[in-house]
C-alpha cells in the first residue's frame, strides 16, 4: 500500500480507529454476551457497550485530591495510542502495509504499555484500593510477560522471521503453528487472558477484595477510555494469536481478483478472532480467581516451564530440518 | 486497610479494619453494629400473636427459624402439643428454607472468590425452592406459616404432589453441585486450607452450625435437642474433618441433600388432622431457652414470660454472633485476598447480629448500653435542654 491517502485510510478508517474502535465494542458486547448465556442469564443488548462508552464520555470527571491531573487525563490516551498502534502491524487484510522486520517485538512491547499505566494509574490514586491493585497488576506482569512473550517468539524462531506478516505467510505455505505449536499457543492464550486481566486472573481488579484495583478512582472520561483500551487489547491481543498461530487472515491457497482476497481474508480475520473470542470467554465463565501467590506458583512453575520447553522442541526441530 | 462499611464484597453494613503486613492479615478488628434494629425491645411491646411476625423479620433468609424459635419456647411454657400435620408442616418449610438459604450461601462463596458461573446456577436452581415455598405459604421470604399452636394454614394435595414433582430435579442439581466442588481447580484451590479451625480452636470460641460441623464437632441441635418431627425422619449430621472453607462447603451441599430427602419424606408422611389447636392468649409465669438449628447455626431465644399476654423479655442469640470470634481468629497470618471468603464462609447475617454499643468520643471505648443508662440519658439532655 503506498501513497498518502491509501495509508491514512488504513490508519484513521478502516482496519485502522474507526473499524478498530466498533469492533473492540462489539467484541465485548459479544463476550458479554456469550458469558451470560453461559450462566443461564439474558445478558445484555448487543448496544450496551457502546451506549455505556458514549454515556460515559459525557459524565463528570473527578478528580482525586492532591492527584496531577495531566498524568491522569493523558494516561488513558497514552495506552490507547499504544495499543491502537500495535493493531496497525497485525495483519487484518493479507499482510499489514506498516510491517517490518522486528514489528513482532514492537507489538509486544507496544501491548505492555497499558498495564503499566494501569499500574501508575492506580500507584497514583492515592487510595488503598487502588495502590494495592496496583502493585498486583505489575506483580502479575513479572509473572505472565516472561512465559508469553516466549510463546509468541517461538513462531519467530520456527519461521526464521520477526515480522508478523512473514510469519503468517509461512504458515501459509507450511502449516499452523496451532498444530506445529500446540504448547506455545496454549501459554499464549493463558497469557493473553492474564494480560487482559480475565477471571481467573483479574487479580487485580478482584471486585469483592479490592473494589475495582487500579479502576477505583477513574471516573468519566477516563473510565470511557481505559474500557475501551481494554477493548482494543482484546481484539489486538487475539488478532496477534490469529496471525502467529491461526494462519492469519489469509487463504492457504492465491485468490484472484486481488479485491477478493482482501475481503476473504477480512472474512478469515473476524471468523478467527471471535472463534478466539469464545475460548477467552469459555476460560472466563469456567473459573474462579486464583490469588497472586498461588498465580506465581502456577506462572513460573508450570507455565514458564511450558514456554520453555516449546523453545527448547523449535530449536532442536530447527537443527535437525529446518537449517539443513 | 479498611473494608466497610460500604463495600462491594459486602450485602449488609460491617466494618472490618484490617492490619496487614504486605498481603498477609496481622490483626483484624471488628466494627458491627451499623443497623441496630431494636427488635427485642419492640417484642416487649407486642403480644404473642403480633410479635410472630415480628420476630420472622429479624432475619430475610432464616425467616421461619426465628418464628419457629419464639411458637416453640411459647408453646412449651402454655404446655400445648401442636398437632402432628402442623408439626410435619414446619419442618417442611425449615428444611426448605435451609435449602435455599445454604444454595444462596453457596452462590456467595462462589462470587467472593470470583467465580460467578456458579452463582448465578445456584441462584437459578434456588428459584425452584423459593417458588415452593411461595406456593405454600404465598410469600418467598417471610413465610409467615408459623402462628402460636400450629401453622396458619394447610398444605393442598395439589401443593404437596407439585413440591414433590420439583424434588427429583433439585437432587440432580445438588449431585452437579457436589462434582462441582469437588472438581473445579480454581475453586480448590481457594477454598482448600483457608481459614482453617481445629476441632479445639471451634470448642474454644464457640462456632456453631456447619462452621462447627466442617471441624468435626459432631452437634446438631435437631438431633440432640430435638423438635418438631426429626425423631421421625430418616435424616444424619453431616460432618466434615477439614475445618478450612472447603469442610463447610462440604457440609453444607451434604446437609442440601439430607434437607432433600427430609422434605421428601415428610411431604409424603404428611399425616392427616387439623393444623392448629387454640392457644391461650396469656401465658403463665416462666423462663425457657429455645434452641433451633436454623441454616446458619444454633439459634436460641431466651423468653420470658410474666403472666400476661406479652413477653417480659426475649433474648435472640443468633448464629452469626456465635460464629464472629472463630472468624477473626481464623483470619490471622491468611491472605488479604482470603478475607471476603474466609467471613462469606460462616454466611454472616449482620443485622441480626447488631446490638448497640456506644462510642464516647473522648476515649473513643466501644461498650454496651442498657436501657435504663440510654433513658436516663435521654431525660438529662431533655432537661439539659429546657422546655422548647
Amino acid at each position: 500500500m503506498t501513497g498518502l491517502l491509501p495509508g491514512l485510510v488504513y490508519v484513521f478508517l478502516f482496519p485502522g480507529f474507526i473499524f478498530l474502535v466498533m469492533y473492540a465494542l462489539f467484541f465485548e458486547s459479544l463476550d458479554r454476551k456469550i458469558t451470560a448465556r453461559m450462566q443461564n442469564r439474558v445478558g445484555p443488548p448487543i448496544v450496551q457497550p457502546f451506549a455505556d462508552f458514549i454515556k460515559m464520555l459525557g459524565k463528570e470527571v473527578i478528580d482525586v485530591d492532591g492527584v496531577d491531573r495531566k498524568v491522569f487525563d493523558a494516561a488513558p490516551v497514552v495506552a490507547l495510542a499504544a495499543v491502537m498502534t500495535a493493531f496497525l502491524y497485525v495483519p487484518v487484510l493479507g499482510v499489514s502495509p506498516f510491517g517490518f522486520q522486528g514489528d513482532l517485538v514492537l507489538v509486544l512491547y507496544l501491548l505492555t504499555i497499558p498495564t503499566v499505566v494501569l499500574f501508575i494509574m492506580g500507584w497514583l490514586s492515592r487510595n488503598i484500593f487502588s495502590s494495592i491493585g496496583g502493585v498486583r497488576v505489575i506483580t502479575q506482569m513479572f509473572i505472565y510477560e516472561v512465559p508469553f512473550f516466549l510463546a509468541l517468539l517461538t513462531p519467530a524462531l520456527m519461521a526464521g522471521t520477526w515480522s508478523i506478516s512473514e510469519i503468517m505467510l509461512w504458515q501459509q505455505q507450511n502449516m499452523w503453528f496451532m498444530i506445529l505449536q500446540p504448547i506455545g499457543f496454549i501459554v499464549a492464550l493463558i497469557g493473553l487472558q492474564a494480560k487482559l486481566e480475565r477471571p481467573p486472573f483479574d487479580i487485580p481488579e478482584a471486585e469483592t477484595e479490592i473494589v475495582a484495583g487500579p479502576w477505583t478512582e477513574l471516573t468519566g472520561r477516563r473510565l470511557a477510555l481505559m474500557h475501551l483500551v481494554k477493548d482494543v487489547s482484546l481484539v489486538t491481543g487475539c488478532a496477534l494469536i490469529t496471525a502467529l498461530f491461526l494462519g492469519g487472515p489469509v487463504l492457504p491457497w492465491a485468490v484472484t481478483p486481488a479485491w477478493l482476497g482482501i475481503i476473504a481474508g477480512f472474512c478469515i480475520f473476524v471468523v478467527k478472532t471471535l472463534a478466539l473470542l469464545l475460548v477467552l470467554s469459555s476460560i472466563k465463565v469456567a473459573t474462579g480467581r486464583i490469588r497472586i501467590d498461588q498465580l506465581n506458583t502456577i506462572g513460573w512453575k508450570y507455565i514458564a516451564s511450558a514456554s520453555l520447553l516449546q523453545v527448547a522442541i523449535v530449536l532442536i526441530i530447527n537443527y535437525r530440518w529446518v537449517s539443513t | 486497610m479498611p473494608i466497610g462499611p460500604h463495600h462491594p464484597a459486602l450485602k449488609e453494613p460491617v466494618n472490618f479494619r484490617v492490619i496487614a503486613d504486605g498481603e498477609k492479615i496481622v490483626r483484624l478488628e471488628l466494627d458491627l453494629s451499623y443497623n441496630h434494629r431494636g427488635i427485642e425491645k419492640a417484642a416487649e411491646q407486642r403480644d404473642f400473636i403480633r410479635v410472630l411476625p415480628l420476630l420472622e423479620r429479624v432475619c430475610g433468609i432464616c425467616s421461619h427459624s426465628h418464628s419457629s424459635a419464639f411458637a416453640k419456647g411459647i408453646e412449651e411454657i402454655m404446655q400445648i402439643e401442636i398437632p402432628p400435620r402442623a408439626q410435619y408442616i414446619r419442618t417442611i418449610i425449615a428444611e426448605l428454607e435451609r435449602m435455599h438459604s445454604h444454595l444462596l450461601w453457596l452462590g456467595v462463596a462462589a462470587h467472593e472468590i470470583g467465580f460467578n458461573t456458579l452463582f448465578m446456577w445456584t441462584w437459578r436452581d434456588r428459584e425452584l425452592v423459593q417458588d415452593t415455598l411461595e406456593e405454600m405459604s404465598g410469600n418467598r421470604v417471610h413465610y409467615g406459616m408459623n402462628e402460636v399452636g400450629g401453622v396458619r394454614c394447610d398444605l393442598t394435595p395439589h401443593q404437596v404432589s407439585t413440591a414433590l414433582e420439583r424434588l427429583p430435579f433439585l437432587e440432580e442439581r445438588i449431585y452437579q453441585y457436589v462434582d462441582m466442588v469437588n472438581a473445579q481447580q480454581t475453586l480448590l484451590l481457594r477454598f482448600k486450607g483457608v481459614g482453617k479451625l481445629t476441632r479445639e480452636e471451634v470448642l474454644k470460641y464457640g462456632a456453631v452450625g456447619p462452621t462447627a460441623r466442617a471441624s468435626g464437632v459432631d452437634y446438631d441441635a435437631r438431633r440432640d435437642d430435638p423438635y418438631f418431627v426429626y425423631t421421625e425422619v430418616p435424616w444424619n449430621v453431616v460432618t466434615d474433618t477439614n475445618g478450612d472453607v472447603y469442610g463447610r462447603t462440604c457440609v453444607r451441599i451434604g446437609e442440601l441433600r439430607e434437607s432433600a430427602s427430609i422434605v421428601r419424606y415428610c411431604l409424603e408422611n404428611l399425616p392427616e388432622g387439623p393444623v392448629r389447636v387454640n392457644a391461650p392468649k396469656i401465658a403463665p409465669e416462666g423462663e425457657i431457652f429455645s434452641r433451633y438449628e436454623a441454616p446458619r447455626g444454633e439459634l436460641a431465644h431466651f423468653i420470658r414470660t410474666n403472666g400476661t399476654n406479652k413477653v417480659e423479655r426475649v433474648d435472640i442469640r443468633t448464629p452469626t454472633l456465635a460464629n464472629w470470634t472463630s472468624v477473626a481468629m481464623c483470619l490471622v497470618d491468611q491472605n488479604l485476598a482470603d478475607i471476603p471468603v474466609i467471613v462469606a464462609a460462616i454466611d454472616p447475617c449482620l443485622s441480626c447480629t447488631s446490638r448497640i454499643t456506644l462510642i464516647s468520643t473522648p476515649g473513643r471505648k466501644p461498650g454496651i448500653v442498657t436501657f435504663d443508662e440510654l433513658r436516663k440519658r435521654g431525660q438529662t439532655y431533655c432537661q439539659e435542654q429546657g422546655p422548647p
